[in-house]
Parts: structure tokens; sequence; C-alpha cells
């Protein structure tokens, strides 16, 4: 089981859960347990062609997954897994 | 038994090894730590370039600030090479293994007709003013005089160029430029520190600058009440040592983005949601840029402003001040920025996360290829941003250069 962490914005997609424990050995297989029980989360994760949105970002323990294996980056149980989308506030206005 | 001057000196003489002006200028560059021994007013009138300065009066409490590592050459110098003798000596004594003496000093430097810098002297206001920095060894007087004389560009006035704005002008940032076209509203006093409540209704650059001012008369505050737009840019980020992203909007962030890593000046950015913060440091070249990490901006409804949202006033504040911290690291060249790393911070939890960031082998606009096609004035290779990207067309960084209809 890995712990995807949810960013503020995603959270009412998700329940209001700030993680949830996913099992699957790769970042597709986490993203796809994820769709399975969140369906809305779709449309923000992945493009039509099924590739991860370039808008939001994926770490495994840290580290981007565009600069690993993508959605093939192995997960191993115990891996954090984060979701981050960019910010737009400034807190400006 | 009762020793003379002569005596002491004649024991410093053969304890210490002496070396002449000539093995000094020698000497590659970072191969010793050259400490000059004088006091600050000799030393105020020109130096050995690239020396340290510690009074013979303070070298016991100071020297490991300069040479924490005993085994480390060090060369000590003064005016006419005796003070610096019985310091070499105190050097000994510490554990210094290989500490050696100019002969004649800083005079036969001089008369030798070799190079010397003459450092900043700060006015006896300053010195008070900026005492605790000047304690300081890694900013002292030579730190504060590069602050007074630098220049920061905030990109927006508001919740973290509140903190921002005040923390630098507190810090004697010389020049201090503010990017807002907006007026102060009474629902922008929950986090924007820098207005008031008497200020509501005027416009945010003229208040801040009111508030830079009251606490620091001698900055310099540059109002650029205008809207930071592809057309002008370039002409508003030129001059500036670091800028500082407040913005709130992302074309804004691209193109801010993309003039800065080709004008090569660092961007310290932060942003806010609700009881969140992310900050960064984009140093062009050296780390990712802003499209290394977020190729494409996100649709509005994953990335809603802090008008839509909300956002817990102190964040703003904690987030400008990380911004403050890393952007006075720049301007000193000292510590170890976020160049390369994200750091997440939610305040809800009070935790703070770091994300490793890499730079994009194919980004548009700091690639080791955009590089290369700007040098050239080649256009930049623009497949890779995707069709979907917005702010394509309004990038100066992309083409290399503004056209010259879009210059303000």
């Amino acid at each position: 089981m890995s712990t995807v962490f949810i960013p503020s914005v995603l959270r009412p997609n998700v329940g209001g859960a700030k993680s949830l424990d996913i099992q699957g050995g790769s970042i597709r297989a986490v993203v796809d347990g994820l769709i399975e029980q969140h369906p809305n989360l779709k449309g923000q994760l992945l493009t039509d062609d099924g590739d991860l949105n370039r808008f939001v970002n994926v770490y495994v323990n840290g580290q981007d997954v565009r600069y690993l294996a993508g959605l093939d980056t192995p997960v191993a149980s115990a891996d954090e897994v984060r979701l981050l989308p960019a910010m737009a506030g400034g807190a400006g206005v | 038994m009762p020793k003379s001057y002569a005596d002491l000196l004649r024991e410093a003489r053969e304890q210490i090894r002496e070396v002449t002006v000539q093995d000094v200028a020698d000497l590659p560059p970072g191969s010793a730590a050259i400490v000059d021994v004088r006091e600050a007013s000799e030393w105020e009138q020109g130096h050995v370039p690239g020396a340290s300065h510690v009074s013979k009066s303070y070298i016991e409490q100071q020297i490991e600030g300069i040479a924490p590592d005993r085994d480390q050459p060090v060369v000590l110098y003064c005016a006419g090479g005796v003070r610096s003798l019985f310091a070499a000596q105190t050097l000994t004594d510490m554990g210094y293994t290989d500490v050696v003496s100019v002969k004649g000093g800083f005079q036969a430097w001089k008369g030798a007709g070799f190079e010397f810098d003459t450092p900043v002297v700060l006015s006896a206001d300053q010195k008070q003013r900026y005492s605790r920095h000047l304690l300081i060894p890694e900013v002292g007087s030579e730190g504060q005089a590069r602050l007074l004389g630098s220049k920061a560009l905030l990109i927006g006035a508001g919740g973290l160029g509140s903190p921002a704005a005040l923390y630098l002008a507190a810090a004697g940032v010389g020049t201090i430029g503010l990017v807002d076209f907006d007026v102060v509203d009474v629902s922008n006093l929950q986090r924007q520190i820098i207005h008031t409540t008497d200020r509501v209704g005027e416009r945010k650059v003229e208040s801040a600058k009111i508030a830079i001012n009251a606490l620091n008369p001698e900055i310099k505050v540059v109002a650029h009440e205008e809207m930071l737009v592809a057309a002008n840019v370039e002409r508003i980020i030129a001059g500036y040592d670091v800028i500082l992203d407040g913005t709130d909007t992302f074309e804004t962030r691209y193109i801010l983005n993309d003039a800065a890593v080709a004008a090569g000046i660092p961007v310290i950015h932060a942003s806010v949601f609700r009881f969140e913060g992310q900050l960064t440091t984009f140093v062009p070249y050296e780390g990712p840029c802003y499209r290394c990490l977020y190729p494409t901006p996100p649709p509005p409804e994953l990335a809603p402003g802090c008008s839509v949202a909300g956002v817990l006033g102190v964040v703003p504040g904690i987030l400008g001040l990380l911004q403050t911290n890393e952007a006075l690291k720049v301007l000193l060249g000292i510590g170890t920025t976020l160049a390369g790393r994200l750091l997440l911070f939610d305040a809800l939890e009070t935790e703070f996360t770091e994300l490793q960031l890499r730079r994009d082998p194919h980004c548009p606009v700091c690639s080791d290829e955009a590089v290369a096609a700007r040098a050239e004035g080649r256009p930049l290779a623009t497949a890779n941003v995707g069709e979907d990207a917005p702010f394509l067309l309004t990038t100066t960084g992309l083409s290399g250069n503004v056209s010259p209809g879009a210059r303000a």
C-alpha cells in the first residue's frame, strides 16, 4: 500500500481526504486505483490518450516521475506518492 | 625573566615563517586564507584582494569563522609585518599548522605596485542601523555594502510582496522595485501588512513606498505601476539582481519566467492556496525554470486564485519571508538556495515537504538547445511546448527577442 497525498484543490474530488492508501506496483496502477475509487479524478490526472496531464506533477518519494519512467515508474509499498498541480495564488488581490 | 619587545620580536621571527608579497601574489586563488589583521580604519583604506579582515585584537575569537580547518594554509599580513608575526604565533598556539606572515605587510604590497581593493565604507548611521548584520561574518560590511548596492524587484505588492518588501528594506537592499497596478482594498489588509487602513483606496505602489521609507529612508523605491505583460517585461526587469514573484496569474508567471531566463536573473517563486504554499528559487541554467516545473498551466478550476479560494493571512506572510531569505542569499552569494528543490508548506500541519526538481532537457526556454538558439539568434524550438500552452505567443524567451512592435 503506498500513500497518495492529495492536494487541496483535488480534495473535494476524493471526499476531502488528505491522503489515500492505494495498492499498485507502478504509478499507472496507483493512478488507475485512484480513478477507480474516485472516477471524477480522471479528467484532472489523465489526458484523453491516457497520459499524465502536464499540469499535474506526480512525485514518488520526492522525485518527479517525468524524469523517472513516467506512468511506468515502479512504486513500492510504503512509498509516498504526491500529486501536485501548480498554484495560482500570490495573495495579490 | 622579563622580555623586551625586541626579544619577543626575535622569538616570533624564529618561530614563524615569513613570505614575500610576491609569494602572496603568486598564490593560486583560494589556496590559502589571507587575513588582514590591521585595525578596521586601516582596512578601510585598502586591502589585498580576496583577503578577510580580523583585527589582531579579535584574532582568537574570529579566526575559526574564516579558517575552520587547522591544517589549512593561513597567510597573515598587517601594515609592516610585525603585528602579523605576533598574530601568527597566536594561531600556532591554537593549533594552526601552516601559518605564515607577510614580510613588509600591506606597505610592501602597495610599494610593489600590486592591485588592492578599497572596501565600501559604511556611514556611522549605517554601521548603527545594520550592526546586527555587520556582526555576522557571512555578511559583514562587505555584504552589507553589497545589499545596499543591490536591486530587488517585487512582482506584486500584495500578500507575498508585503513582508518581502518590508524585510528587504530593513535589510538595506538599496533599490526595491514594485510592480503593481492595483489600489489598496480593505479586504487586502488581512494579509498585506505593508498597507494600512488609512491608505485604503491609494495606489499599492505608493502605499508600499510610504511604509518602506518609514522603515528605512535610504531605500530607493521604484514604482512600476503597470501590469507585467510581454510588451514591457524586458524593460521592467532590466538591471535588477533578483526578482521575487508574487503574482497571481499564470500568464504573468510564464512571461516573467521566460524573460528572466533570457536575462539571466534569478526568480524566487512562491504561490499560496488557503493553508498551503509552494516555494522555489529559479536560477537560470543552474536549476530548472518555471516551465521545467510546470510545462503548462492548469485549467482554472484546478488553480483558483486567493480572491476565489481564500488564504490564511499568515501563509503568504511565511512564504514571503522565505522568499526574502532566498533573495538575501542570492544577493550575498552565501548559503544554498532552493534551486532544484520545491518546498511545500502546510500551515494546518505545520509541515514542510521538499521535492526534487530537475531541468527539463527539452525545456523550450532554458534547455541547452534553447541557450544555443538564443545565443545564435535562432528562434527557440517550440515543438515540445504543446498546443495546450496558452501563453506560447506571449513569451519573450521563446523567440529570444521581443518583436519591435511588442516593445512598450
